[in-house]
């Protein structure tokens, strides 16, 4: 195993199988020097950064900084807003998913996305679910659905509390639920990257502390990137951090690495609370 | 020990400036209290008009009687065809007239007495009895009981509206005599309320008429004196008066002055207490098309052409107004067009509705040709006309859906369309039709536009598509509002009851939907 490079280290993999490390070596999502331009002004700048699979990569970094733009950048969301422009390239799976051939709706198939505030569809919980599964086609009759179903909500930790309630609304649940509702939701249509905007940040501890496991849980089977303001969270459930400001990339790395000895001035300052 | 310090809690000025803004606060509730209640009795006081005018046509009076169709009358020609008994009105006019005449024996048989009873009962009143016989010519020879409503005259009068009247009653103890000439003469009469009530009303242009009746004898009176008061006998016998106590009426208008007269006063007031004019539901208002003949005129014809007009303007407008929505709102690019589109589509909103009917009329009849006085045209312009109205509420509803639940469904995989489609749509959906029906509500009120398309032309029949000639419930109240004779007024009121209860449907439909189908998140 390379550990001389930094950027092609996958500390999650340490104790794993050879085999599969070997895989996995290689980032699952590569951007090269991504920019976001809204209406002509610059918001992210020249961003270089891998994403690596079974990991969570977290993105940290004071309001405004870019990392949420950037992230919907990695499904495409930006697509969305009127006047927001991409360029660069970023590569999943040998693929540039940014270049105009690619369509958003299929990679958004592929890479799953939970928001700041939970959004269920104001329809039951099942039907929150089978919605993904049902568009793309990925199952034959009512069983498959069902089985899928069942099985998102039990990776979602979900399972146990609303089993007996799925046709009530999804909008009924508490704000954690509805969040974990939400996570399945995205597991539902067979993601590979879960992409998670701020994810906590409407939750209380409680619900946030269950969230917590639940994506430590999720990195077994996903990549997963995380925007989020806490800190204590970044440390807490990643595995490299990438610290954003002002739209560049400052510095990224593995996460003790970044928390215990950042290389730069202004990470340092971050997050030992001078700044942000 | 000193006083507690004065805290700046409860120190004079705070509490100064606490007075000052509780007086403020009450000052502007008790605005808003003013505003709601002056909107609350106007509204009050508008409907409970209208309504009290409209009671007014609630009930009508009929005559109803048994006639013999004879072949004679009927067909004098001997031609029975369907379309020359449609034709024959007067003989099945002179039927019923005769008929009830009959009843007044005494009368005489001048044609100017004819003629004054000829105005009970409308010659085209005996219409649907002939459409009737001609349908089913069997009923020739036949006994028949008809039912034709009296003329607005001797309605008005009846319900005591035109020329008011005022009753009174005269308790037995009254002697009856026979005066001369066929007359009677009441001695000792309790009278002093009469005499009092026509002292008060005066002597301009004429005496008030003073009726007594019992059973199907009326007499007006002729003199009263101290002693007796004597009575001219205008139908049925003096023998009928035996009965006391006598009803009694004081018409206040004078003859010369009405346009009904003392005998035909007498006539209907006989007819009434022999129980052949009676007083009905007046369905006809629902069941008949317009006529010149206020007690013969209903609001079918254009109670249809408004709904006929309603599905033209919704079928239109609706769909358009919705999808032009969805596409500004959800796909649209935003640009200069588009910003132009939206500040012309709320300019059109402020347009005043003649100026649709000026388009519709140039455009619709003059360049494309299309029928004048048609529901389609009608519905087209109020389409037209209410076609902002409706995109504006549809994309503030659409507007209304949060972006998260866009985002949500674009996350998951959802194209752009399913995103609207699936998820936008159902959310917006109540706040879209809250606003195309009470578009429609707009629609239906409207009368400007029609008058410039020719719907306000008179409507016999009613019509069954959307192309024949047809007129709205609004124009009707407007050519109804304008007609002279006294009689249309309550009919006007009614119908406007009408169009207001048509109005008050579509708003309960509109908050049922919203009920219904909203949806929180």
């Amino acid at each position: 195993m390379d550990t001389t490079a930094q950027t092609d280290y996958n500390p999650a993999l340490t104790g794993d199988g050879a085999d599969k490390a070997q895989a996995l070596v290689y980032p699952r999502i590569d951007c090269k020097d991504v920019s976001v331009f809204y209406s002509g002004k610059q918001a992210v700048f020249d961003v270089s950064l891998p994403v690596y699979d079974r990991s969570v990569t977290a993105l940290i970094g004071p309001s405004g900084c870019g990392k949420s733009t950037f992230l919907r950048c990695l499904n495409r969301m930006n697509d969305t807003i009127d006047g927001a422009k991409v360029t660069g390239e970023i590569f999943m799976d040998g693929e540039n998913i940014n270049s105009p051939e690619v369509d958003p709706v299929l990679l958004r198939s592929r890479v799953g996305m939970v928001f700041q505030k939970p959004n269920p569809f104001p329809k039951s919980i099942y039907d929150n679910i089978a919605y993904g599964p049902r568009i793309h086609g990925l199952v034959e009759d009512r069983q498959e659905l069902d089985a899928i179903v069942e099985k998102s909500l039990r990776r979602a930790g979900l399972w146990q509390e609303v089993k007996d309630r799925l046709a009530q609304p999804g909008t009924s649940l508490s704000g954690g639920q509805q969040q974990r509702l939400c996570i399945a939701r995205a597991i539902a249509v067979r993601p590979e990257v879960i992409l998670m905007d701020e994810p906590c940040s409407s939750l209380d501890p409680i619900a946030t502390a269950r969230i917590e496991e639940l994506i430590d849980e999720l990195r077994k089977r996903y990549c997963i990137v995380i925007v989020t303001h806490s800190m204590q969270q970044a440390a807490r459930v990643s595995q490299r951090t990438a610290f954003f400001h002002l739209g560049h990339l400052v510095e990224m790395g593995d996460t003790d690495q970044i928390f215990t000895s950042p290389r730069e001035r202004r990470t340092e300052d971050y997050i030992t609370g001078r700044f942000g | 020990m000193n006083n507690p310090p004065e805290t700046s809690l409860q120190s004079e000025k705070a509490l100064k400036r606490l007075r000052r803004r509780r007086a403020a606060d009450t000052r502007f509730r008790m605005y808003g209290l003013a505003a709601l209640g002056f909107a609350l009795f106007s509204l009050v006081f508008l409907i409970s008009a209208i309504a009290w005018k409209a009671s007014g046509a609630v009930t009508y009076h009929v005559v109803k009687t048994d006639i013999v169709l004879t072949p004679e009358r009927i067909a004098p020609d001997g031609n029975a065809s369907p379309e020359e008994i449609t034709r024959n009105i007067e003989g099945f006019y002179t039927l019923v007239r005769d008929d009830l005449f009959a009843h007044f024996p005494n009368a005489g048989d001048s044609l100017a007495v004819r003629q004054d009873f000829s105005a009970l009962v409308d010659r085209l009143a005996v219409l649907p009895l002939a459409r009737r016989v001609a349908r089913h010519p069997s009923l020739i020879g036949q006994s028949v009981t008809v039912e034709v409503p009296v003329s607005d005259d001797v309605d008005l009068f009846l319900k005591r509206s035109s020329p008011r009247s005022i009753p009174f009653r005269i308790r037995a103890g009254a002697q009856i005599n026979p005066g001369q000439g066929g007359g009677m003469v009441l001695a000792q009469p309790d009278l002093r309320s009469v005499r009092t009530t026509l002292t008060a009303l005066g002597e301009q242009d004429g005496v008030p008429s003073v009726f007594v009746t019992s059973k199907g004898a009326v007499a007006r009176l002729s003199d009263l004196g101290d002693e007796a008061a004597t009575f001219e006998l205008l139908a049925g016998d003096v023998a009928d008066f035996e009965s006391t106590p006598l009803k009694g009426l004081i018409v206040t208008v004078p003859e010369s002055r009405r346009t009904i007269s003392d005998l035909q006063i007498a006539w209907a007031l006989a007819l009434r207490s022999e129980g052949i004019i009676r007083r009905v539901p007046h369905t006809s208002l629902l069941t008949r098309t317009d006529s010149t003949y206020p007690e013969l005129a209903g609001a079918l014809a254009a109670l249809v052409g408004s709904l006929l007009t309603m599905l033209v303007t919704g079928m239109v407008a609706i769909p358009m107004g919705i999808f032009a929505a969805i596409f500004l709102e959800e796909f649209a690019p935003k640009n200069r067009l588009t910003q132009l589109i939206e500040v012309n589509i709320n300019n059109l909103a402020a347009v005043p509705s003649i100026v649709f009917g000026l388009l519709g009329a140039t455009l619709l009849l003059g360049t494309f040709g299309l029928p004048r006085s048609a529901p389609l045209v009608g519905g087209l312009v109020l389409a037209l006309l209410i076609l902002p109205v409706v995109i504006i509420a549809a994309r503030a509803a659409l507007r209304a859906v949060p972006p998260s639940i866009r985002s949500g469904a674009l996350a998951v995989g959802a194209s752009r369309m399913q995103a609207v489609f699936h998820h936008v749509l159902p959310l917006a959906f109540p706040g879209m039709l809250t606003g195309a029906i009470l578009g429609m509500a707009r629609a239906l009120g409207e009368t400007a536009p029609l008058l410039l398309i020719g719907m306000v032309a008179f409507v016999a029949e009613v019509p069954s598509s959307t192309t024949d000639e047809a007129t709205a419930l609004p124009v009707l109240i407007y050519s109804w509002a304008s007609n002279a004779e006294r009689a249309w007024e309550p009919m006007t009121a009614a119908v406007i009851v009408i169009l207001l209860a048509l109005l008050v449907i579509m708003n309960v439909i509109v908050v049922m939907l919203r009920r219904k189908f909203e949806r929180r998140w």
